[in-house]
């Protein structure tokens, strides 16, 4: 089911979380909404599910604008952030919940009820658990159990709010490609919630980076990295150097007062100046991290540093020791006028 | 958005809060509103000539000095008594724990009729009081006796939590320095607990300014000695003076309640101080 | 190196000495002031024998008053309930303004001395009260009479249930009834499938509390009962007429059920605290 999003407004108070928000979900698609706490993704999120209520605009699934039915009527599937597991019922009975629930003539038999909960728990690998409690579980595990429970009222439209963001490092990259997996069999238009940058590039088809209630950038993975549309994605998604044109890099001096972006992996280093617009600097710090080599260098007199990233081979092939004298020119850069930033 | 209530999909909120607010109205502040016009219609000059009449003065400082008292022996015994049941471990320990709810539990005249026996001068303890001429019952002494009963729990209660709460590593540390044990309680332990032991302070003189019940039995109810201010009250009622009754009743509460903004001043001040 | 060379005490523990004493301060104390009276009571009751604390408690009134208890705490316990979860309901799982006054409100009884509890029933229902030439005239009757003790009591009972509930639905957030929404169950549904299970043994607890209280009342239904033996006597009220009378033994064998009452609180008390704290709730 698709979703289309226009002009959608929401305050809290004085605080705009969401201003004017234009958005189109195409069907089956794995949605991520990306930016930093407090940008609004969560009350986007909120308002989708019918948890929050808009000030103004509209929300239309397939179509048919939806903003008037109660959260239980939307046939949506909402994963909460902490889970929200009802404590007080073993597994089986949480994913239950929603089945039991049901008026009396939708409702399945007990037989019915029962093969089903065993299906989606087999479908989340858990169904050794069923009897289990909520409080005896590891937090992956929960989270397994929670999309369990959203999955079983067969909603069109499956929410998670940072679906990830109560577990560890390493059980967190196995639940990613777990539900990466999962969406691909399954193919409910899902969206989740994540202020990791990592998570939404690695998981999602597309993505959609907010900041202070406004989307700054929609695009694949692949687009928000290597062409951010704003300052504001290029800081986010990635790390990246700013050269103010008034200082140095004469590359960007026709620009007049801007700032270029440059990420450090898009820098060339060499002995000699590449052409007159190379940047002279020393070379302050050297780091091999794994496979990369990171060098921090500064222009004369300046003590703002610049990160370059170096892959290991092309390091070797002619090392650099700190206290080296050398030039700096990018490959690729996106200049922004300064009213822009 | 200047909505009364922010949304949220959960369902029910008109009826909660109308019926919380309605039956709120109907048992608390209606009935206590009248405390108000009943006092309002003697007007000021009568209110002040039935709270400054010696028997009303003499029981109110009959009322606060012996709940002053009786909180004071609880604050220190119930110091004492948290810290042994959190920090110790000794047979009946639970049971002992469990009983420090008793004054919860057992109703008042219980209470009251127990101690008028026990502390009576042939009573099992009143007795070896009344060899060397002291007499506990049916004195204020007996008042504060009847007043620490009841209170007993409120410092207890209240300083369990934050005692448990006081890190080990903090003393540890404290130790490591060369504090000796009574320099980490006088230092360390009672700065950190004694927003609580306030706290149980003021909860248990609350409690023990308005107690009737456990009281009047033990008191002898002597005007000018051992009469409290809430007997006085009953006394007039059963003289049909309302408005006499209610005078007295409101200058306990304003007097009680003078009383808890300044301990909740001490408490703020002294928990800031403390960094809690 | 022997065993005996070692320091057997760690720098952050209090000598032995110190230790025995404070324990011994603390039992004495307690013994003194709880053991003591709770075992005084039914020495008392049994002073003259089995015969007697049979006899006290044959007696028709003593039945009256102990029936007049029950219905008091029957209808004070149940609507102070109803009252609780409605009041924790709408302050833990919404936000609205004046929440914080609401809840201040809530706590008043408890600042209030029992017998001004009583008093403001008189001031209201007596007969030179607000209602009184109303009620006279319609031949009704609430102050020394059976409402009247009724209202006391759910007035010094009132906050017991809710003050118990509203911290602990607050700590557990809305969440899960969210996720029951979400999932399509009804408002009742929610209700009675996720929140009353979370909240089991806390109101559990402050039902014990309220009824422990509702039963045992004296300051606030002394004040409007008038004392009517047979009538308006409640278990308390009645030990105290007993007790005026110089008939101990009786006295303290309608007391010894009170006592008796306030064993059971302790020990469900107990029990129930131990539940939650397993279960993971926060009781207060």
């Amino acid at each position: 089911m698709s979703i289309t999003i226009q002009n959608l407004n929401k305050q809290f108070g004085t605080y705009k979380a969401l201003d004017n928000i234009n958005l189109e979900v195409n069907s089956g698609e794995l949605l991520a909404l990306l930016g930093p706490s407090g940008c609004g993704k969560t009350s986007l999120l909120r308002i989708i599910g019918g948890m929050e209520l808009a000030d103004s605009g509209s929300l239309l699934f397939h179509g048919e604008d939806i903003q008037q039915r109660d959260a239980r009527e939307r046939n949506v599937g909402f994963v909460f952030q902490h889970y929200a597991l009802f404590r007080h019922m073993t597994v089986f009975e949480n994913v239950a919940f929603g089945l039991r629930v049901k008026p009396k003539k939708e409702r399945h038999n007990e037989a019915e009820i029962k093969r089903r909960v065993h299906e989606l728990l087999n479908l989340v690998q858990l169904d050794f658990l069923a009897d289990r409690y909520p409080s005896q579980l590891s937090g992956g595990q929960r989270q397994r159990i929670a999309l369990a429970r959203a999955l079983a009222v067969e909603p069109k439209i499956l929410l998670l709010d940072e679906p990830f963001g109560a577990l560890d490092a390493q059980v967190r990259k196995e639940l990613r490609r777990w539900l990466r997996r999962l969406h691909n069999d399954l193919h409910i238009t899902s969206i989740f919630v994540t202020h990791d940058q990592e998570e939404a590039l690695e998981v999602a088809d597309r993505v959609v980076v907010m900041n202070k209630g406004k989307i700054e950038q929609v695009g694949t993975p692949d687009e928000v990295y290597a062409t951010p549309a704003t300052p504001f994605v290029y800081q986010f998604i990635g790390n990246v150097n700013l050269f103010h044109s008034r200082d140095h890099a004469p590359w960007s001096d026709e620009h007049g007062d801007a700032v270029a972006y440059v990420r450090p992996h898009d820098i060339d280093i060499s002995r000699v100046a590449q052409d007159e617009t190379a940047l002279a600097v020393e070379v302050k710090l050297v780091r091999a991290i794994g496979s990369i080599v990171r060098v921090e260098v500064a222009a004369d007199g300046s003590s703002e540093f610049i990160e370059i990233e170096l892959s290991r081979e092309r390091f070797d092939s002619s090392p650099l020791l700190e206290g080296d004298k050398v030039f700096i020119r990018p490959r690729q850069f996106r200049v922004f006028e300064a009213e822009a930033i | 958005m200047s909505r009364f209530k922010a949304h949220t999909v959960l369902p029910g909120f008109n009826l909660a809060l109308g019926f919380t607010v309605l039956y709120l109205s109907l048992i608390v502040l209606i009935p206590l509103s009248s405390l108000f016009f009943k006092t309002a219609e003697l007007g000021f000059g009568g209110f002040w000539d039935v709270v400054t009449s010696d028997r009303v003065v003499a029981s109110l400082r009959v009322t606060f000095v012996t709940s002053f008292i009786a909180a004071g022996i609880n604050a220190f015994f119930g110091i004492i008594v948290a810290w042994v049941l959190i920090r110790y471990t000794f047979p009946g320990k639970r049971i002992i724990d469990a009983l420090v709810d008793l004054p919860f539990a057992l109703p008042t005249a219980v209470a009251g009729i127990t101690l008028a026996t026990i502390y009576a001068p042939n009573g099992l303890i009143g007795q070896y009081f009344a060899a060397h001429d002291i007499k506990i019952a049916y004195t204020p002494i007996g008042i504060v006796v009847a007043l620490t009963f009841i209170g007993l729990p409120f410092v207890v209660r209240t300083v369990q939590p934050v005692l448990v709460d006081v890190e080990a590593e903090v003393e540890e540390a404290a130790a490591s320095l060369g504090a000796g044990r009574w320099d980490v309680f006088r230092r360390i332990i009672f700065p950190a607990i004694f927003p609580a032991v306030l706290a149980g302070f003021a909860m248990a003189l609350a409690r023990a300014i308005g107690e009737y019940g456990s009281v009047i039995f033990i008191a002898g109810n002597m005007p000018y000695i051992s009469e409290i201010a809430p007997l006085l009250i009953v006394a007039k009622l059963e003289q049909y003076d309302y408005a006499g009754a209610t005078a007295i009743a409101i200058a306990m509460l304003v007097i009680s309640f003078a009383l808890l903004l300044f301990i909740n001043g001490l408490q703020w001040w002294s928990s800031r101080k403390g960094g809690r | 190196m022997s065993a005996q060379h070692i320091k057997r005490r760690i720098s952050t523990q209090e000598s032995p000495l110190v230790t025995v004493t404070l324990i011994a301060i603390a039992l004495v104390f307690m013994a003194l002031f709880l053991v003591l009276p709770l075992v005084t009571v039914f020495i008392e009751a049994f002073a003259k024998g089995w015969d007697l604390y049979w006899t006290a408690l044959k007696e028709p009134v003593a039945w009256e008053a102990i029936k007049l208890t029950f219905i008091a705490a029957g209808i004070a316990v149940p609507a102070n309930l109803v009252f609780g979860v409605s009041a924790a309901w709408a302050i833990a799982k919404f936000d609205f303004k004046g929440k914080s006054l609401l809840i201040t409100l809530i706590d008043l009884p408890f600042a209030v001395s029992p017998v001004v509890s009583g008093l403001v029933f008189v001031l209201l229902f007596g007969a030179q009260g607000w209602f009184g030439h109303w009620l006279q005239a319609h031949d009704i009757r609430l102050i020394f009479a059976v409402p009247g003790i009724v209202l006391a009591t759910i007035f010094v009972t009132f906050p017991f249930i809710a003050r118990q509930l509203i911290p602990l639905m607050q700590a557990q957030g809305k969440e899960e009834e969210e996720a029951a929404v979400s999932l399509g169950a009804s408002g009742w549904q929610t209700f009675w499938r996720v929140t009353l299970p979370n909240i089991k043994w806390g109101l559990l607890y402050g039902v014990i509390l309220c009824n422990a209280r509702a039963m045992g009342e004296f300051g606030a239904v002394s004040v409007v009962s008038g004392h009517i033996r047979g009538l308006t006597n409640t278990m308390p009220l009645h030990v105290e007429i007993l007790y005026n009378e110089y008939n101990f033994v009786a006295a303290f064998s309608v007391a010894s059920l009170l006592a008796l009452l306030a064993v059971v609180t302790l020990i469900v008390k107990s029990t129930v605290e131990w539940q939650a704290k397993r279960s993971g709730d926060i009781l207060h």
